[in-house]
């Protein structure tokens, strides 16, 4: 890895339940995955407020990625539907604001795909590093 | 200004081994309100944990961040260990540089080690504005709920109750007994499924903790573990069952016959009526839809034409206790309990869909548990297996398989279970019955996993001659007297004819008429297909997402006698660990909202999957409560709120917002 | 108000089973249904162009269906052969890249918007008025659908697969009595009496059988290849089969004809191979 290769900063707001658990899962199994991502431990999806996202963004992050249950598997029964529709009105919002598509995404990872997870992260990782730096707002 | 403590974990080499320690040192001691950084080879053995209580006491720490593993892992033991210390367990975090870090990151030790600066750094900030938070302790209501009285729920009643709590024991039909009372005999040691059913069923309505609500059902269930507030209707029996002596003179002389739900169709019952001979209670009720006495009342409240029907009322004048009440109303019934069990069953597929079957069209075409009641010694023909069409004894029966199981065409791709086995049974029991009878079953797969469940359709096989042809059948047609079952033996890859005198499709299970409405009404979780959700499928399988509200038996899906009896056991050994307890805890990271920015516009409350927010009156608008007991944390009324009313305990915004700050300054 | 279509006949309308054709447009103008022929009809590839070449077995219908389109006309078919094909196709071509690609080969623009509907449908609907001066009374039939006429479910957009209702409900308004029975939708044996008439005579065999086991004297079809098989092969049943009863085959349109006041001849009655007279005779309706 050169030094001069750009590195991006990537924060992830991952559930407890399933896709933190999945990070778990990556790690207990030695997977390895770029280092980028920074994980944010909330409880749900659903708690994801579209505020925290903007001020990750204004302060200068690089990518933001939001990863829940998969539909249907949610702790609190229904708390990823609700991240799903709340994030889907999101993403023309962040176009408009001059955050390209590609910086924001949302995810399905269960606690058992420590696979998954290390391959969204990877597959997320080169899409930003190919977007490059951002800057704050 | 808070004086944080880092302890970095090595966690022997799995995190030292990657991540560089004294950098990690180093770097932590600049970030703010950190006072003291320490590191240690197993921050969770004993001398690990003894070095964090001393240090906590010695340098007067007031926050805690352990650099380990994942919170996953050791939350519960870290926070114990900053109790000890006597700081309040929630003033502490974990940054997780293990499952996230270094064992993900071995292949880049210096972007390993920026990483865990900067976790470590995150959990910082966050644990900075953590607040003392304290769990409170709540009553419980030492009584069980028990919905559905087939065997699951009989045996979790049975055993709470012999547990020394009171259990209240409702189902919805007149009695007692569920599926299995249908049943002949049980697979695969041929037990007369009444005689080891019936003593359960007795016990029940004998034991002193144990208080039954049969023709009965449940229609509100408010609060939360401990405390469950839940309202029962107990619909109009129209039969006094306190002065009922259950002597038989009313359903012996009832003249209106229907037929009965209990034989599945295969015979029939009064409209004043006990469903079998050995229901609990052995008193009757009188079903209003068919009673000529109600036919008459209704006809003259209408004020219809044509032929009156007669005042019959028969019953009331032979009842010798004068039991018989017209004027009966439901009645509803409040109780409150610490825990509730559901154990609503199943019912069998209604195969009229199988227009190959013949959708329900040809009358020797019956199903397994129509069968089950025509072998059944106390059943409508008193044991003796006879066509429903003539009256004549089947020679030639066939059997179909996966009829509502394995079919995705018709919305049912799951495997029902007890189907194989019951079919070797039923056909085992036919040659017992009749010497002469061939069986012919046709088969996709033969799923015989269980104790002696193998050896027993061998000998289906083997000493009752029972042919098994493997394929599905494609037509079932009427030719003379006869049942024409073409299909297809695909072991032998041919078409094959069976000319049968009868016909048993071997219909599937799904979950009881009205399952997913209990569910909703308990507010817990159930599939497309209405069967309840478990918390975990294999670690937590009686358990709902809701503490305090068990599952038991076929409700969560296809399963057999012994299964069913074993779930009904285990959830009541859930509801006894409950109920012993005299106060319960609960969690303290939930939501609590600000009185004065809430508009009382209701969402959070529409939104809370747990019910757990009340709206309450203050200064003249309805504001929004939490009620505690209730919430489980998830923080999605902190998200939908517009007016940011609701905070989420250990995860508010400026604690979330605190983590973006630290790693994007 | 008269109802309008754009007719599709079909071949073996037009050549073996004309009396089909005939009773049908008869009756259709009888009960106020417009039937126009579709000018330049060609055939609709039942039942080899599918099995040689998709392209060509999409291709063949959407030609009629597209000068039917440009009418603006529904198409009303009689046949149940060319019904599926039809409707095959119009189901088939809800895709686009196939839409595309059958555009192509007609050289003309086929948006895929027309309705393909069977007589049954026309005549059975409550919209239809046919006027029954006669009443088959006393005569009972079995009505059979044959295995293309309603199969698959979701692609014919008929009937029942198993125990469709249609031709019932049309014969019993008729005044005749429909008789319940398995073998309404079962194969006749289809297109196979070249190559192997003895699987047409045993399938064909059975389903005349249970017709008369249920108590009914003819048979009654809306297809003219169930129609020729029943038909034509009842004297081979005779040889393979001792104890068969010869029984009449109609088609519905013939007994609607009959019915509503047109004679048997009108009707082409006397057209079959097996006598479709006597019967007829022998209940005063001719």
């Amino acid at each position: 890895m050169s030094v001069e290769e750009f590195q991006p900063r990537i924060i992830g707001f991952l559930c407890n339940w399933c896709s933190y658990a999945g990070a778990d899962m990556a790690g207990t199994s030695r997977m390895t995955y770029p280092s980028n991502v920074r994980i944010i431990r909330l409880p749900c999806s659903g708690r994801v407020n579209p505020m925290i996202i903007f001020k990750a963004f204004q302060q200068g992050a690089d990518g933001v990625m939001v990863s829940g249950c998969h539909p249907g598997d949610c702790h609190y029964v229904d708390g990823n539907y609700y991240a799903r529709r709340r994030l889907a009105m999101l993403e023309p919002f962040l176009e408009y604001l001059g955050i390209e598509k590609g910086r924001f995404q949302l995810e399905w990872v269960s606690a058992s795909e420590g696979k998954k997870w290390s391959q969204v992260v990877a597959r997320f990782t080169d899409t930003v590093k190919s977007l490059g730096p951002r800057g704050k707002i | 200004m808070p004086r944080v403590g880092v302890f970095l974990c090595h966690c022997g080499t799995n995190i030292a081994g990657v991540v560089d320690i004294p950098t990690v040192a180093e770097a932590v001691k600049q970030f703010p309100g950190v006072v003291y950084v320490d590191d240690n080879k197993f921050s969770c053995s004993e001398p690990g944990q003894a070095a964090i209580r001393q240090s906590i006491i010695d340098n007067g720490l007031d926050r805690v961040v352990i650099s380990a593993c994942s919170p996953r892992m050791h939350e519960i033991t870290f926070r114990k260990a900053v109790s000890a210390a006597g700081l309040n367990p929630y003033l502490m975090e974990i940054a997780n540089i293990r499952e996230h870090c270094s064992w993900v990151h071995s292949d880049n030790k210096e972007a390993a080690t920026e990483k865990a600066i900067e976790l470590v750094k995150m959990a910082v900030a966050k644990v900075s504005l953590h607040q003392e938070l304290f769990r409170k302790r709540i009553s419980m209501e030492k009584k069980a709920l028990v919905i559905g009285g087939g065997i699951a729920g009989i045996q979790a009643a049975l055993d709470i109750a012999n547990a020394g709590h009171q259990v209240i024991l409702v189902e919805r039909e007149p009695t007692i007994g569920g599926r299995m009372a249908q049943l002949d005999k049980t697979f695969p040691t041929l037990d007369c499924s009444a005689c080891i059913l019936s003593p359960k069923m007795v016990d029940v309505s004998q034991h002193p903790n144990i208080r039954l609500l049969t023709y009965s059902e449940v229609e509100k269930v408010q609060g939360f573990v401990g405390n469950f507030e839940v309202e029962i209707r107990q619909r109009a029996r129209y039969v006094n069952h306190t002065t009922c002596t259950g002597c038989g003179i009313c359903w012996q002389k009832c003249p209106e016959k229907v037929p009965g739900e209990f034989e599945e169709g295969t015979g029939q019952r009064t409209s004043v009526y006990i469903p079998f001979p050995q229901a609990v209670p052995s008193k009757p009720v009188i079903d209003t839809v068919s009673c000529r006495y109600f036919k008459y009342l209704d006809f003259i409240d209408k004020k219809m034409e044509g032929k009156k029907p007669p005042p019959c009322r028969i019953c009331e004048k032979l009842c010798p206790p004068q039991a018989i009440d017209w004027e009966q109303k439901d009645e509803i019934i409040r109780e409150t309990v610490g825990a509730i069990v559901v154990a609503t069953g199943f019912k069998t597929f209604d195969h009229s869909v199988y227009g190959e079957y013949g959708g329900g069209r040809i009358p020797d075409v019956i199903t397994s548990l129509q069968l089950e009641r025509l072998m059944n010694a106390s059943g409508p023909t008193l044991g003796e297996v006879v066509r429903p069409s003539d009256g004549t004894h089947p020679k030639t029966v066939v059997f179909l398989s996966c009829v509502g199981s394995r079919d995705e065409a018709k919305g049912r791709p799951y495997c029902s279970k007890i189907c194989c086995m019951y079919m070797a049974k039923q056909a085992l029991m036919l040659k017992e019955h009749d010497p002469g009878v061939q069986s012919y079953i046709f088969y996709i797969d033969i799923r015989a996993g269980g104790k002696d469940f193998e050896e027993f359709t061998r000998r289906a096989q083997e000493e009752f001659g029972v042919l098994y042809l493997r394929g599905r059948v494609s037509k079932i047609y009427q030719d003379d007297k006869k049942l024409m079952v073409c299909g297809e033996d695909s072991l032998i890859g041919r078409p094959v004819e069976i000319a049968a005198d009868m016909v048993v499709l071997a219909t599937g299970v799904e979950p009881s008429e009205g399952a997913a409405k209990v569910a909703q009404t308990l507010n817990i979780s159930y599939d497309t297909y209405g069967f309840m959700v478990e918390a975990h499928p294999k670690l937590r399988p009686v358990e709902t997402n809701t503490d305090g509200i068990l599952v038991a038996g076929a409700c969560v899906g296809p399963r057999d006698i012994p299964d069913s009896v074993a779930h009904g056991g285990a959830a009541a050994a859930k509801v006894i660990g409950l109920l012993s307890q005299d106060t319960l805890t609960t969690e303290p990271l939930t939501a609590a909202i600000d009185a004065s920015r809430c508009t009382g516009c209701l969402l959070c409350s529409q939104i809370c999957p747990f019910q757990a927010i009340d709206m309450v009156p203050a200064n003249g608008k309805s504001i929004a409560v939490v009620n505690e007991g209730l919430c489980k944390g998830c923080g999605l009324c902190v998200a939908a709120c517009r007016s940011t009313a609701p905070s989420l305990k250990g995860y508010t915004d400026a604690q979330i917002l605190s983590e973006v700050l630290a790693l994007c300054p | 108000m008269a109802v309008s279509y754009a007719y599709y006949p079909g071949c073996t309308l037009k050549t073996s089973a004309r009396e089909f054709d005939e009773s049908t447009l008869k009756v259709c103008k009888a009960a106020g249904i417009e039937l126009t022929e579709l000018a330049d009809w060609n055939c609709c590839g039942a039942s080899s162009a599918h099995s040689v070449s998709p392209l060509l077995g999409l291709s063949l219908p959407a030609r009629d269906l597209q000068t039917a389109e440009a009418l603006g006309k529904p198409v009303a078919v009689a046949c149940a052969m060319c019904f599926h094909r039809l409707k095959h196709a119009s189901h088939a071509l809800g895709d686009a890249a196939k839409l595309k690609q059958v555009n192509q080969v007609l050289g003309k623009e086929f948006r895929n918007t027309v309705k393909v509907e069977h007589l049954l449908t026309i005549l059975g609907s409550n919209g239809s008025s046919y006027q029954v001066t006669k009443k088959l009374e006393g005569l009972k039939a079995a009505s059979y659908y044959g295995c293309v006429l309603v199969r698959p479910k979701e692609v014919m957009e008929l009937d029942d697969e198993d125990n469709p209702q249609l031709m019932d409900r049309i014969v019993a308004s008729l005044g005749a009595e429909t008789v319940e029975w398995d073998f309404k939708t079962e194969c006749c044996g289809a297109s196979l009496p070249l190559s192997k008439p003895e699987v047409v005579v045993n399938l064909s065999h059975k389903i005349l059988r249970q017709a008369r086991q249920r108590g009914a004297e003819c048979v009654v079809v809306a297809c003219p290849m169930c129609h020729s098989n029943l038909d034509i092969r009842q004297k081979a049943m005779k040889a393979a089969y001792p104890g068969f009863q010869e029984m009449p085959v109609y088609y519905f349109t013939q007994l609607m004809g009959l019915a509503m006041g047109f004679s048997a001849a009108e009707m082409h009655i006397d057209k079959h191979l097996t006598d479709g007279l006597s019967l007829l005779k022998s209940k005063g309706f001719i």
